[in-house]
């Protein structure tokens, strides 16, 4: 008989006024009580249509039937024959708008609490002394991945299970692309992404870091001297987009990517940190995406007081998961909408001291479908800040296309590649923001499995 | 891990390492930078190349210990290892149809000169050096530079070694008696290029500069090495470190680089401090 409460189990949570001063992560994950009661809600329905909202199709219902069983290794078993990164999509997914929006439950009520269910299967599953992985056998044929992100590590996994040889090339010193660098240790705890990480390896993926190809290696010299067969891009949009106003380059004005890259990979948060960040105690975050709420809140545990996020457009507008605005809102995140930056002011030694905006009035929808925003004349404001972060989006990074033959690129910057993930070039697929331009973690994933499947079928052609 | 195969203390602030990096080694030209860390905890600093061989596989680093990071990155020696070591980076110096050119080097600056110099004379460019120091015990690779230089001029503040002044000072009378250099390559401190830039232009003489600013990850994903050159931002990192001179806003740029200022004054203290206890 299932279990007919209305509502999701709760998760629960570090209080706000308590976790907006600390790096802990502020969901602390279902107890197997609890989540075998929140399993117990889902109805195990004949046509699944949790599933089909999932980019990388986990059989979502029998998964959460081993849950309520009490088989949690089963349960793991399940979800990690689709997804190399449960205990990463668990916690960042935007399941709201993916399976549990498609969730029957969600008709009347709630639905099943899916995401939460993941994460717990994968946490239990990771927190076992010595995980069991099944290594496959080896079919001796080589694949490069460039990029540790969630595209490269998802094709990486996929291709490794099915015996590829592959390697995953990246530019920092640690793997994991933006799961490592973007987004904040509250939301997904680094040691996660280092035990997903350890399953790859234990797979037999080689992880190379300090490589940046395009630079020490080139697409051509991995196909034609170091004897790969295919070689997956997923290196992201990683270039920081600015305004363009005067001001910007003032001292306290930072990119998203710098700031949150100070904070989360080289851990300025931390006492004794050798990477210095700024400690500022009035903070203007411009963007009104999920990377804005995590440099909102990541402002706001390195101890500013004021922490306001500028948008342009109004709160309906705002591209975050509605959980990460509650959250922001709720650890005193305050919200100005409908206003636009229009200039950085500084001191006589070009630290930040202020930001003028401009009030906006949305107008006629644009070509994305929302409605434009338009300047209200003379309605200018002065915000009193220390420092600015531009959180307004990010680009593909040129360095592969400019270094790579036969590699066509869209105008914006992004990668030409068709549904499958294969590009212009023969044996080179790309996939995830590199692609795409700038989404969330689990497209990037759903286009790396893609790839994988496609790079299985282009080498078993070539055979 | 990355292994130290040479270190030379050029002056008492100065160290040279060459690091064992063989990929990077086949790839490095002058003018590029890597960025290391050299321990798990450390700091991402970046460094100019001053040198490789690639038939050994090494590449050669030389800095000087300003902060917390450098102090530690001199504590190491041959047989220690860097934790992280990744290159080459940024655009290489353009040295393409170059006849005659004047390298000028200030300080530390020299390392990075050095190689450009050598490039340049290995294609048969005429090359003249000037490099210039505060005193003589600062000096670095002056025969370095003699060796591959048509003329050489060697300044410092106080008048120890060489001649006394600044750099620019010999600049202005070659080129005010005759000199008509392609290009001038300035590379060293801020206010030393500006100053360059400033002798150079009244005489429309093109002048490259090699930006040297604080950045993190070097491959243009931070933004934090912007800087303003002809009006428009700049990265360092991927569309540098090398510009036009007459284009890049200086006064920017030496606000921009004292942003950590106090943080690394702390931290540099913190590390003296620290080594202090050890000795003891």
């Amino acid at each position: 008989m299932p279990n007919m409460s209305p509502k999701k189990a709760e998760m629960p949570k570090q209080p706000a006024e308590i976790r907006k001063r600390n790096f802990l992560e502020v969901a602390t994950g279902y107890t197997k009580e609890v989540a075998m009661e929140e399993a117990a809600r889902c109805l195990n329905c004949k046509h699944r249509p949790c599933v089909s909202g999932c980019p990388v199709h986990i059989r979502i219902p029998d998964f959460i039937k081993e849950v309520a069983a009490g088989n949690f290794e089963q349960a793991y078993d399940v979800i990690h024959q689709s997804s190399s990164l449960p205990a990463v999509c668990g916690r960042v997914c935007p399941q709201e708008s993916q399976c549990e929006a498609r969730c029957v439950r969600g008709i009347k009520d709630e639905p099943v609490g899916i995401g939460r269910l993941e994460r717990f299967v994968a946490d239990r599953h990771n927190a076992q002394e010595n995980p069991v992985v099944n290594k496959p056998v080896s079919n001796g044929r080589k694949v490069a991945v460039i990029g540790s992100g969630p595209s490269g590590l998802t094709c990486a996994g996929d291709l490794a299970k099915k015996g590829y040889d592959v390697t995953v090339f990246e530019a920092l010193h640690l793997a994991g692309g933006v799961l490592v660098y973007g987004i904040p240790e509250f939301r997904l705890p680094k040691s996660i992404v280092q035990q997903e990480v350890d399953t790859l390896r234990a797979l037999g993926v080689k992880i190379e870091t300090n490589m940046v190809i395009g630079r020490v290696l080139s697409i051509d010299e991995l196909l034609d001297e170091q004897g790969f067969e295919a070689v997956f891009i997923g290196t992201g949009a990683g270039l920081p987009r600015f305004m363009n106003i005067p001001g910007e380059n003032f001292c306290g004005v930072y990119s998203a990517n710098e700031f949150l890259t100070r904070t989360n990979l080289m851990k300025a948060y931390k006492e004794n940190a050798a990477t210095p960040i700024m400690h500022a105690k009035r903070v203007a975050v411009v963007g009104g995406g999920n990377v804005a709420m995590d440099a909102a809140r990541s402002a706001m545990r390195l101890g500013a007081d004021t922490v306001y996020i500028v948008y342009r457009r109004s709160e309906e507008e705002l591209p975050a998961r509605a959980e990460e605005i509650e959250h922001a809102k709720e650890e005193g995140v305050v919200f100005h909408m409908l206003s636009n930056p229009i200039e950085i002011l500084g001191d006589e030694n070009e630290f930040v001291t202020g930001m003028r905006i401009q009030k906006m009035a949305l107008g006629e929808p644009d070509a994305s479908g929302r409605r434009r925003p338009v300047p209200v004349e003379g309605s200018e404001e002065l915000l009193d800040v220390d420092a600015v972060i531009m959180a307004i989006g990010t680009s593909p990074n040129p360095l592969i296309k400019s270094t790579t033959k036969g590699l066509e690129t869209q105008r914006w910057g992004g990668i030409v590649a068709d549904e499958h993930g294969a590009t212009t070039r023969e044996g080179v697929f790309a996939g995830g923001d590199a692609v795409s331009g700038a989404a969330t973690v689990i497209l990037a994933m759903g286009a790396g499995k893609t790839a994988a499947a496609a790079i299985d079928e282009y080498l078993s052609g070539k055979r | 891990m990355y292994e130290i195969i040479n270190k030379q203390q050029l002056n008492p602030t100065v160290v040279l390492f060459d690091i064992n990096a063989p990929h990077i080694a086949k790839k490095a030209e002058p003018g590029q930078f890597v960025i290391l860390r050299a321990d798990r905890d450390g700091e991402r600093i970046p460094l100019t190349i001053s040198g490789y061989d690639r038939e050994k596989g090494s590449v050669r680093v030389i800095c000087q210990i300003v902060g917390a990071t450098t102090k530690r990155l001199g504590m190491l020696n041959a047989g220690d290892c860097l934790c992280d070591f990744v290159g080459p980076l940024g655009q290489p110096t353009k040295v393409d149809g170059l006849k005659k050119v004047c390298v000028v080097g200030g300080g530390v600056g020299c390392a990075i000169a050095l190689p450009v110099a050598q490039k340049l004379k290995e294609l048969g460019c005429e090359v003249h050096s000037i490099i210039g120091f505060r005193s003589k015990d600062l000096v670095i690779l002056e025969e370095e530079f003699r060796s591959c230089s048509d003329k050489f001029f060697l300044m410092t503040d106080d008048g120890s070694a060489g001649d006394k002044g600044v750099v620019t000072a010999p600049l202005e009378q070659l080129i005010a008696g005759g000199e008509d250099y392609d290009m001038v390559f300035a590379i060293g401190p801020l206010i030393m290029m500006k100053f360059v830039v400033k002798t150079t232009k009244p005489h429309d003489v093109p002048t490259t500069v090699s930006m040297n600013p604080i950045m993190i990850d070097g491959t243009g994903m931070c933004g934090c090495c912007r800087l303003t050159v002809g009006g428009e931002t700049k990265f360092a990192c991927v569309d540098g470190p090398d510009f036009d001179g007459f284009l890049v806003d200086f006064d920017e740029a030496m606000k921009r680089g004292a942003m950590y200022r106090e943080f690394e004054r702390h931290a540099y203290e913190e590390a003296c401090n620290l080594f202090r206890k050890e000795v003891e």
